[in-house]
C-alpha cells in the first residue's frame, strides 16, 4: 500500500515538476524583459544567452547546483584537489565566491589561483588570460578536483551498485528473481548471450566487463535524460568519460590478443608479400582507430541530444513568442523518445563492438 | 567538456570503473551468472528428462498397442477357433443325431414291422378262430335237422373239385 502510493506520488511529482521548471524559468526571465523594455542601457548583460546556457550545461563545473523543482536553487561547493609544483592544494570551490571569468583570485600553498569557467589556472604564472583557449597547458596545476561530473559519476555507480545488490538479492537461494531481478535479468541474459555469439566459446571471463560497461552506459545516458538534480547530467556525451572507457576496451583487446590476432596485423596472410607493410600499417592503425571510433559513436550521440533538447528549450526564451513552446515542446518531446531509444542503443552498441573486438583478440584462425 | 583539463575526468572515471567494476563481480555479477547458469542447466536438464519420459512413454505405448494387437489377434483367433469348433461339434452333432434318428426309425420300423405281422397274425387266428366259431354257430343252426344236415353236405360236396 505505501509503496503504491509512493509510486503515485513520484509519477505525479515528475509531471508537475515538468511545469514548475518551465514555469520557474519564466519566473527568473520576467525581470531581464522588463528592463528590456524599459531601459536600454545593458541589454547584453540582461539578454538570454542561449550557447552559454547550453555550454555551461554540457561542461564540467566546480560547483553543484542543484536544480530541483519547488527547491530555489541550492549550490554546493566541491573540494578542488590540485596538483602544482608545491605539492597537493586541497580548498574549497566556495573560495572563488562563484566567480567564473578570473576575477578572484585564491591564494593557497603558496600559488595563486583563478578559475575561467570550468578551468583552474594559476594567476601568479604566465599571463591573464581571458578566453581560456589561449591558455598554455603549463600555467595551470593538474587537477583532480571532486567536479560535478565527479560527483554524478559516482552517483551513478551508486544507484547501479544498489540496483545491482537488490538484483542480485532478488535470486536469494531462488532460481527466479523478484521484483528489479525482473527488469535487469533479461539485460544481463541479453549482454550475455550476445558476448556468446560475438566472443565465442571462451566468452565467460568478458561478461562482467562487458555487463558492468553496458550497465554504467545505459544508466547515464537514462539519468542523463532525467531533468531535474541529481541528474539530467551529461557524462556520457563527455568525450573525457568515454576516451577512458575506449581506452579500457584498447587495453582488453590488446591484452587478450593471442598470436593469430598479431600474425594478422603484422604479417597478414593471403597478402602479396610487397604489400605486406602495407597492409600491416594500415592493421595497426586499426588498433587505434577502432576505440576511437568507439569513443566519438557514443560522445557524438549523446552530446547531440543534449544539445538538441537544450537549443530546443532555449529557442522559447530566445523567441519570446507564444507560439514557440508549442512547437519546440513538441519537437523536445519528439526528441526525448529518440533519446530514450539512444540511450539504450548506444549502450547496446558501444557493448556490442566491444564484444567484436575482444572476438577478434581470441579467435583461433583455422587456416 | 572537460577537454582543458581532462585529468580531472581521466583519473575519476578510471578510478571509479575500476573499483565499482571489482565491486560489482564480487557482488552481483558472478553469483547472478552463476544462478542463471544453474537455472538453465536445470531447464535443460529437465527439458532432456521430460524428452526421455516421453520417448519412454511413446515407446510404452508403441508396446502397449502392440500387446494389444496381439491380445486382439489373439482374441480373434480363438473366437474364430471357437466359432469352428461350435459349428464342427453341432455338425457332429447334427450327423450323429440323424444317423442315431435314422438308427432308430429303422429300428421303429423294424419293430412296427414285426408288431405288424404279429399283429396281422393274431388277427388271422382270431378270423379264423371266429370264423370256426360263426361257423360252429350257423352249422349248429342249420343242422338241427336231418334234412337240412344233408342237403348241407351235399352242397358241399358239390362244391368240392377234384382235381
Amino acid at each position: 500500500m505505501n509503496f503504491k502510493f509512493f509510486k503515485y506520488a513520484f509519477v505525479s511529482l515528475l509531471l508537475i515538476s515538468f511545469s514548475l521548471y518551465s514555469q520557474h524559468e519564466e519566473n527568473d526571465k520576467q525581470p531581464a524583459t522588463a528592463t528590456e523594455n524599459s531601459e536600454q542601457s545593458h541589454p547584453e548583460k540582461e539578454d538570454f544567452n542561449a550557447a552559454e546556457l547550453i555550454h555551461h550545461h554540457l561542461s564540467d563545473s566546480h560547483d553543484y547546483n542543484f536544480d530541483f523543482p519547488f527547491i530555489d536553487k541550492i549550490q554546493f561547493h566541491l573540494p578542488v584537489i590540485l596538483w602544482t609544483d608545491k605539492g597537493l592544494t586541497v580548498f574549497s570551490s566556495k573560495d572563488f565566491k562563484g566567480d567564473e571569468e578570473g576575477q578572484v583570485i585564491v591564494t593557497k600553498n603558496g600559488h595563486q589561483f583563478k578559475r575561467i569557467h570550468d578551468l583552474i589556472v594559476y594567476a601568479d604564472k604566465v599571463g591573464d588570460h581571458v578566453n581560456p583557449k589561449d591558455v598554455p597547458l603549463s600555467a595551470r596545476p593538474l587537477d583532480f578536483s571532486i567536479t560535478k561530473n565527479v560527483i554524478s559519476m559516482l552517483l551513478t555507480f551508486l544507484i547501479l551498485l544498489l540496483v545491482l545488490f537488490y538484483t542480485k538479492k532478488s535470486y536469494n537461494h531462488k532460481r527466479m528473481p523478484k521484483g528489479v531481478g525482473h527488469f535487469m535479468e533479461p539485460l544481463i541474459i541479453f549482454i550475455r548471450d550476445m558476448a556468446k555469439d560475438n566472443i565465442g566459446p571462451k566468452y565467460e571471463k568478458f561478461v562482467p566487463f562487458l555487463l558492468t560497461v553496458f550497465f554504467f552506459i545505459l544508466f547515464s545516458n537514462l539519468f542523463g535524460l532525467i531533468p531535474f538534480s541529481p541528474f539530467g547530467y551529461n557524462l556520457t556525451g563527455n568525450i573525457v568519460v568515454t576516451f577512458v572507457l575506449a581506452v579500457i576496451v584498447f587495453i582488453i583487446t590488446n591484452v587478450n590478443g593471442n598470436k593469430s590476432y598479431w600474425t594478422h596485423i603484422l604479417w597478414p596472410p593471403g597478402v602479396p608479400i610487397i604489400l605486406k607493410p602495407f597492409i600491416a600499417l594500415i592493421e595497426i592503425l586499426s588498433i587505434f582507430t577502432k576505440p576511437f571510433a568507439l569513443m566519438i559513436r557514443l560522445f557524438a550521440n549523446i552530446f547531440a541530444g543534449h544539445t538538441i533538447i537544450l537549443t530546443f528549450i532555449t529557442l522559447i526564451f530566445v523567441f519570446k513568442n507564444w507560439g514557440v513552446p508549442f512547437a519546440s515542446g513538441f519537437a523536445t518531446i519528439f526528441m526525448y523518445t529518440s533519446e530514450l531509444l539512444v540511450a539504450f542503443l548506444q549502450a547496446y552498441v558501444f557493448t556490442l563492438l566491444s564484444a567484436i573486438y575482444f572476438g577478434m583478440a581470441i579467435k583461433e584462425e583455422a587456416h | 567538456m572537460n577537454l582543458l583539463h581532462p585529468e580531472t575526468l581521466v583519473f575519476w572515471t578510471t578510478l571509479f570503473f575500476l573499483i565499482f567494476f571489482f565491486l560489482f563481480v564480487k557482488l552481483a555479477w558472478k553469483p547472478i551468472l552463476k544462478t542463471i547458469k544453474e537455472r538453465e542447466q536445470s531447464i535443460e536438464d529437465a527439458l532432456l528428462q521430460a524428452d526421455k519420459a516421453r520417448e519412454e512413454m511413446a515407446k510404452l505405448k508403441s508396446d502397449n498397442q502392440k500387446i494389444l494387437n496381439e491380445a486382439r489377434t489373439q482374441r480373434d483367433n480363438m473366437l474364430k477357433e471357437a466359432k469352428e469348433l461350435k459349428e464342427q461339434i453341432i455338425n457332429k452333432a447334427r450327423k450323429e443325431a440323424q444317423t442315431e434318428a435314422g438308427k432308430e426309425i429303422e429300428k421303429a420300423k423294424r419293430v412296427i414291422e414285426s408288431e405288424k405281422q404279429a399283429a396281422i397274425k393274431e388277427l388271422k387266428n382270431q378270423v379264423s378262430e371266429l370264423s370256426i366259431n360263426i361257423a360252429e354257430k350257423v352249422l349248429g343252426e342249420e343242422l338241427k335237422d336231418k334234412n337240412e344236415q344233408l342237403k348241407q353236405v351235399d352242397k358241399l360236396v358239390s362244391q368240392i373239385k377234384f382235381n
